[in-house]
């Protein structure tokens, strides 16, 4: 078979983090009663105007900024007319003359970097719902969100990079707080263009309602496969819009007429340019973070952290934020990452504390370093360590107060860990015997009682010399 | 009891003469009698239009009411929402009373495109009040409300202003909120002022003009300020342009327009002959870019959220396609089809050529405004013509919007004052002189339009119909 090069691109659509929609004052808010988020503007009245929403604008220069965009001079925009139950005024409000932003680009893993040809800012349509007697009804909540388009250039060479420029698109957009980026939720989505190039290339396919990454990676693979299976039996690639079926697992056309043509661009009349200030371009750009591909670098090469860890810690800009943080105030960040990635996400799954990501957390970074130096030091047994820390999820104290207020401090020694090394020996007198005689493996069954017995306070390592210690001295 | 007194007044006259004129769509009898009581009931008067009642264009948005542009697409349909002017009238005191009827979607020039039947022009009741604000300058014109508000894209305001004999007003763009107007072409849309007189379209002015933040195309300016009443136009430079005089085709229209520059000369006004050879084109230009914009503006109209809908084989595009098909009128029609071959192309070549060729007569209207202070002219070419004589024949009936285009392209604020009458077949019929300023300066064209009005007093000539009413 004939190999041939796959040439992709991606055209993202993002939503826009904003209170209200992008051209009237509805709330921007997902999950709502259908149809209670809806105004004379977003529903299409008659004589009803749109007025730009700054805030979006000002999260559209912010990705801009991220993505390293040039901007255009002023805002304009279009309109793009189609006939759709879900486009309330017959057109959709968007950016087709002059993008906001052209160029940019985004950096996958491997250094290669993929030129963006343009990203613009648009109104969302409203959402369709089928009913189980094949009606269509109309949810317009959605309808005048704000979405921001990102399109690449076709410089993909495969599923796997298709799959991982978008996963990079959207950490740059989480991170820099420009959406929510839920695939899940739709406020953030994939259509992917595809042709393959031999001697010339084959007739676009672009692949629509993309709602995973999994499912853009294999889509990609099948698309692929199918149009190198057509080119090499000798017939051609017809340029259509498909859908991925992710039960079947194939694309299947959407059987959607060509209508590019058709759109019938018009400017907006509605809304006249705004200029673009240096001043708010310069805002923008401050509020955009360091973004998680230089973070990864660093993550992994300057503090060592293995890549598993790393991407949990990248997982969101608080996540990264927090424990950059907290590292101020600790000595080894692998315990730190560790601490972030394990037990301080564990507390999310419980729902009686209530906190669900890094973001909610009451407590300090300043907090999250003295716990883990407590237990670095000993003063706090791990699990001891575990139960602060979802007392520090409730009562905002120090890990110190709470350790010692909870009587959780360890026992190093005394009376009180020798009566309990005591009373354990003479409950097990079968494992004292054991150990006695040299199986130093059922000294675990010893420690164990006392660990449990203390409630966990115990120091494991205490315990364990001052039993043999016991055993030694008392034959 | 003033209030409740000029609402039953109004009533009276209505009552007497509305079947004959079809000026009024409906009547909102109830509402204005609660609302005249309510301010009688106030301690003191909110300003000059406290219990004035109007009448409203069918397409400004007025909440709850039947203001659907008169076009069967929004039969039955009430706007959630009252329009940013209307607001600001109820909140000033006045009282909305009557819908008048317009050209389906402000498309005409004769009021014979409305979908309930044409008003008549109660100067003649066999001929046309003009259009689109067909409706409203014949609610004014037969005394039926003292003010009426209408739009004007391209004369919709100023044109039957002028054949009913009535003051007409345009401001400039973007001076009155757009908000709640049911637009037509967004980048031409007015709302437009028809009333008794300049002053009462000064007072309406000073009550809705200002920026409205829910219209992102209103200029950021505060309310107009009037400009104090002038006895006389002395230092006034009043340009008449060559070009726009000669499309002037009836005689008698002329020695109106003729007696009126008179008038103004007399006043102490400079009168400049100047050349505006540009503005020829603005016809052409304007039917490219309106027929493009409305395209686009009535693509809403779906028969998905609200109005009529018709379905005919199940699926959407069925229903769009029949909803669109039988219920838009045959001038809306031709224009949405119009608009959209000449947008089809990628890019809309000939809308950008149009907006190319728009940009240049803007240019040369504002080169005019470093000469003189306004504009004089005939307002239409033409007295009011018969109803029927024009129907069918759009190149005709698009004449009549000559003289009032350039202006519309250019956003110019432009008004039509009554400067008497010429005898046409035997009928005495109104002929309007139009007055366009530089860009903003609408409180200019008024003061100059009122002195006009207090030295020739042609405003006061009343429609013969109206000489027996109460
Ligand atoms: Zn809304």
């Amino acid at each position: 078979m004939t190999r041939f090069t796959p040439v992709i691109g991606l055209e993202v659509h993002c939503q826009l983090a904003t209170l209200s929609k992008l051209f009237c004052a509805c709330a921007n808010r997902f999950g709502a009663a259908p149809n209670t988020l809806a105004c004379e503007a977003c529903s299409g009245q008659p004589g009803a105007l749109p007025v730009l929403n700054r805030e979006a604008v000002d999260l559209a220069l912010r990705a801009a900024a991220a993505f390293g965009c040039d901007l255009a001079p002023h805002l304009v925009f279009d309109r793009k007319h189609y006939w759709y139950c879900d486009l309330p005024k017959g057109y959709q409000i968007t950016q087709s003359r002059e993008p906001l932003g052209c160029g940019g680009e985004v950096e996958l893993a491997d250094g290669k970097r993929v030129r963006l040809e343009r990203i613009h800012i648009e109104e969302d349509a409203a959402k369709i719902l089928r009913t189980s007697n094949s009606e269509s009804l109309v949810d317009l909540n959605r309808a005048g969100v704000p979405l921001l388009e990102c399109v690449t250039a076709p410089l993909l060479a495969s599923a796997d990079e298709a799959a991982e420029c978008l996963a990079r698109m959207r950490e740059i957009l989480v991170f820099s707080g420009v959406g929510e980026c839920d695939m899940e939720r739709g406020s953030l989505r994939c259509d992917v263009n595809i042709s393959l190039a031999c001697d010339e290339p084959s007739a676009r396919v672009e692949l629509k309602n993309l709602n995973s990454f999994v499912h853009v990676r294999d889509a990609v693979q099948f698309e692929i496969r199918r149009q190198s299976e057509l080119l090499a039996s000798g017939r051609p690639v017809e340029r259509e819009t498909r859908t991925w079926d992710p039960e079947r697992r194939e694309t299947r056309s959407l059987r959607e007429k060509e209508r590019a043509s058709d759109y019938r661009y018009l400017p907006e009349a509605d809304l006249p340019p705004v200029p673009l200030e240096r001043a708010r371009i310069a805002r923008a750009a401050a509020c955009v973070p360091e973004l998680p591909m230089p973070r990864r670098r660093r993550y992994t090469s300057e503090l060592g952290l293995d890549a598993t860890l790393v991407e949990v810690l990248l997982e969101s800009r608080a996540s990264a934020e927090f424990f950059e943080a907290t590292l101020r105030h600790a000595r080894d960040a692998r315990e730190v990452a560790r601490w972030l990635a394990n037990d301080v996400r564990a507390l999310f799954a419980e729902p009686e504390l209530d906190v669900h990501s890094i973001a909610e957390l009451s407590f300090k970074p300043f907090d999250l370093a003295e716990l883990i130096e407590l237990a670095a030091n000993g003063r706090a047994s791990r699990p001891a360590a575990r139960q602060v820390l979802r007392a520090m999820c409730r009562t905002p104290r120090a890990p110190r107060e709470l350790l010692r207020e909870l009587g959780l401090e360890s026992l190093d020694g005394g009376a009180e860990l020798d009566e309990l090394c005591r009373t354990a020996i003479a409950a097990h007198a079968d494992a004292s015997e054991a150990v006695r005689s040299g199986h130093a493996r059922a000294l675990d069954v010893l420690v164990g009682a006392v660990m449990a017995a203390s409630k966990s306070r115990a120091n494991p390592v205490a315990v364990r010399a001052r039993i043999r210690e016991l055993l030694q001295a008392a034959p | 009891m003033k209030a409740r007194a000029a609402v039953e007044g109004a009533l009276a006259r209505i009552e007497a003469l509305e079947a004959e004129i079809g000026a009024l769509l409906d009547v909102d009898e109830e509402g204005a009698r609660t609302l005249a009581d309510k301010l009688d009931r106030e301690p003191a008067p909110r300003g000059p239009l406290h219990g004035v009642p109007f009448a409203l264009k069918a397409n400004l948005c007025w909440r709850g009411h039947l203001t659907g542009a008169a076009s069967r697409i929004l039969d039955g349909y009430r706007p959630p929402y009252s329009a940013t002017a209307i607001e600001r009238l109820i909140a000033a005191g006045a009282i909305p009373l009557a819908i008048t009827n317009m050209d389906e979607f402000a498309f005409g020039s004769s009021g014979e495109n409305s979908s309930f039947g044409a008003t008549r022009n109660p100067w003649d009741l066999s001929r046309t009040a003009g259009g689109s604000s067909s409706g409203s300058a014949a609610a004014v014109a037969a005394g039926f409300v003292p003010f009426a508000l209408g739009s004007d894209t391209g004369g919709s305001a100023r044109q039957p202003a002028a054949l009913c004999g009535v003051s007409g007003f345009k401001p400039s763009y973007g001076r009155i909120s757009r908000r709640g107007l049911i637009a037509f072409a967004p980048s031409l849309d007015t709302v437009g002022v028809l009333g008794d007189s300049i002053e009462r379209i000064e007072q309406v002015l000073a009550c809705v003009s200002g920026h409205d933040e829910r219209d992102a195309t209103s200029l950021a300016l505060p309310p107009l300020a009037l400009e104090a009443p002038r006895e006389h136009l002395r230092g006034l430079r009043i340009g008449v342009p060559k070009e726009w005089d000669a499309e002037l085709c009836d005689q008698g229209a002329r020695d109106r327009i003729r007696a009126a520059l008179e008038a103004m000369h007399a006043l102490g006004a400079e009168l400049v002959s100047v050349s505006l050879p540009l503005t020829l084109h603005a016809n052409a230009t304007y039917q490219v870019v309106s027929a493009c914009e409305a395209a686009s503006q009535l693509a809403r109209y779906d028969g998905v959220r609200y109005g009529s809908r018709e379905s005919c084989d199940g699926t959407l595009q069925g229903m769009i396609a029949q909803t669109r098909g039988s219920s838009f009128g045959p001038e809306s029609r031709r224009r949405i089809l119009l608009g959209t071959a000449l947008t089809s192309d990628e890019g809309s070549p000939s809308y950008e050529h149009a907006a190319r060729v728009r940009r240049r007569i803007v240019d040369e209207l504002r080169a005019i405004f470093e000469r003189v202070d306004l504009l004089a002219s005939a307002t239409a070419p033409e007295v009011a013509f018969r109803l029927g004589e024009r129907s069918g024949d759009s190149a005709r009936m698009h004449h009549s919007d000559l003289l009032a285009v350039p202006a519309s392209l250019a956003g110019l604020p432009a008004a039509s004052v009554p400067c008497g009458t010429c005898t046409t077949d035997g009928v005495e019929l109104p002929v309007g002189l139009q007055l366009c300023g530089a860009p903003r300066a609408d409180a200019r064209v008024l003061s100059t339009a009122r002195c006009f009005q207090a030295a020739t007093r042609h405003h006061l000539a009343r429609a013969p119909l109206t000489g027996a009413l109460p």
